[in-house]
């Protein structure tokens, strides 16, 4: 059994909460002297840096939500001035504006530690050769698994997403022994190589670090069934960081979160009490204690799950998060990619062809997330001819794809069709079973 | 002759093209002609009707999206040719062709009746009428 960074990952639980503690003390202090946003937002709540001696002041801090990192777009939220960003990473916003994150080059090799105490824990090493298929560009997958497999030592071929065929033929051909995508990709991609008739035997993949979305237990089973690996989740947020907040050991049972660097928080989304890390479900909150570039204090994920800070069998004592169970607002997941009923909403409004009623039919088929979004044409707009017809669909297929970058299915529906005045949640019929 | 075409839009759902008929045969609508453009989401059901007027009314009524626009209703003779010789003269001026259909007017069977939706309906009527049709 191997660590990456065994002092930390294996820490007891009053070493921790004083290593927890101290940093705490420090990070608060950092953004009341460094960043507009924090300052105000301590002074309006009453509490100055000296008030939070230990990590369970905690609670005395406000939260922090997405909204105000969409209120002080693009760069409002940092704490560092622009000379030590490095990197700057982006996720699709609501509105069209998307949500920015920057990180400083302490920031970028924190999380390249991260990433490989992950791969370390699935039982990775420097023999290790990955794929990366999450997508390479503003979303925080690609490039964060890839400097986190180089920090490992393994190697790393980056695929980027797309290009299934390529994909397989390296895996085949490279005799890669690790892959990192999202869990339906991957089981498309067994999919993909039955077709092709590569059998599994020819392959040798052994270790799968899978996450950007919600995934089953039966997942899993099928995706070490077809692909001869062990699966284990990886989970992330940029907001946070990205792929690599917490993931799981051998041990397959709940993901470890490395809570030294990232300090988590169980809440009633309802009340926004603090909750117990005895398994009890509620709103995981994160406070990013060591970053510089972009900290951000009990932010607000909206992923439901609960938290068991009890050692694991595998020798860490790294506290541990169940699945996402679900969300508190109306996120959906879909292909990996974030995506708001509102995002959707706000494109149809752009377009004068349409009524503003929409409905959104999520569903996977053949492992693939597929959105099918259902829209009225206003009635002048209706024409006799086929091709008027075809464009106006073709038009708001691609608008969306630029806002929201996913290729959703558009279909025309007849006025009068879609329910009228209803809340946003029952504008979305998700048929994905994931529990 | 520019005569009006009526067209609704319906999704690929068993029994929509009977609520159309349905509604135009309670209304007292006969329908002249129809062509339907299908796609595997939607279609377009195109007839000539025998009251435009009506046929709007109580389509839009039953909820139904219906549009009205100008088509050239020509009548050929039914024989070898005939068509090509329409169609050649089109060509010629070149005057583009959306789409069309053929219908027969029940009686006899000398001559065949043809609906043609060009992309610009006035001048594709000049040239028909400089030409003798």
């Amino acid at each position: 059994m191997t660590f990456w960074n065994q002092t930390k990952e294996c820490m007891s639980r009053d070493e921790m909460t004083f290593l927890q503690g101290k940093r705490l003390h420090k990070l608060v202090e950092y953004v009341y002297h460094n960043s507009g946003f924090y300052r105000n937002k301590l002074q309006a709540a009453g509490v100055l840096p000296d008030d939070i001696r230990e990590i369970g002041d905690i609670v005395k801090l406000p939260f922090t939500t997405k909204q105000d990192l969409r209120d002080n777009y693009p760069f409002g939220m940092f704490s560092a001035p622009m000379s030590e960003m490095v990197r700057i990473h982006a996720s699709s916003g609501t509105t069209g504006k998307p949500t920015i994150v920057g990180y400083t080059r302490r920031d970028i090799e924190m999380w390249s530690e991260m990433i490989a105490r992950c791969l370390t824990a699935m039982g990775a090493d420097r023999n290790d050769i990955f794929t990366v298929a999450y997508g390479y560009g503003l979303f925080t997958g690609g490039l964060g698994m890839h400097y986190g497999v180089e920090n490992l030592g393994a190697t790393v071929i980056p695929m980027s997403t797309g290009n299934t065929e390529k994909h397989i033929r390296l895996i085949h051909d490279c005799q890669t022994t690790g892959i990192a995508c999202t869990p339906s990709y991957a089981l498309y991609l067994a999919e993909t190589m039955k077709k092709e008739g590569i059998d599994r035997s020819e392959i040798h993949l052994r270790i799968g670090a899978f996450g950007g979305e919600p995934w089953t237990e039966n997942m899993r089973k099928e995706i070490e069934r077809n692909l001869g690996l062990d699966a284990y989740n990886i989970y992330g947020l940029s907001e946070i960081m990205g792929p690599g907040v917490s993931c799981e050991c051998e041990a397959k049972d709940g993901s470890h979160i490395w809570e030294d660097h990232i300090y988590p928080e169980i809440i009633d989304p309802e009340t926004t009490k603090r909750l117990p890390n005895d398994g009890t479900r509620g709103e995981l909150v994160f406070t990013t204690l060591t970053k510089e570039g972009m900290p951000l204090i009990r932010y607000r994920t909206h992923d439901i799950c609960s938290l068991i800070d009890k050692p694991c069998s595998c020798g860490r004592t790294a506290v541990r998060m169940t699945r996402i169970l679900g969300r508190s607002d109306d996120m959906l997941i879909i292909r990996g990619i974030n995506v708001f009923p509102s995002q959707v909403e706000s494109v149809i409004l752009s377009l004068k062809e349409f009524e503003p009623q929409y409905r959104l039919v999520i569903d996977r088929v053949a492992n693939l997330d597929t959105m099918e979004v259902q829209v009225e044409v206003r009635p002048e707009y209706y024409s006799d001819e086929m091709g008027r017809m075809l464009a106006i669909q073709k038009k708001l297929e691609e608008k969306l794809k630029s806002v929201i970058s996913i290729k959703a299915k558009i279909r025309l529906m007849e006025p009068g069709s879609l329910e009228r005045s209803v809340g946003k949640s029952n504008r979305v019929q998700d048929n994905r079973k994931l529990q | 002759m520019i005569i009006k075409q009526v067209s609704v839009f319906l999704e690929n759902r068993s029994g929509r093209i009977n609520e159309v008929t349905k509604i135009l045969g309670a209304n007292g609508i006969n329908m002249i002609a129809f062509s339907m453009a299908e796609n595997p989401d939607f279609g377009i059901l195109r007839m000539i009707v025998s009251d435009n007027d009506k046929a709007v009314e109580a389509l839009r009524a039953g909820k139904f999206a219906v549009s009205v626009n100008d088509v050239i209703s020509l009548s050929i003779p039914n024989m070898p040719g005939a068509l090509s010789k329409v169609m050649e003269i089109l060509a010629a001026k070149g005057i583009f062709i959306e789409y069309m259909y053929a219908f027969a007017k029940g009686d006899t069977g000398n001559s065949a009746e043809i609906v043609i939706r060009p992309t610009y309906v006035d001048r594709c009527q000049v040239v028909l009428t400089e030409n003798g049709f």
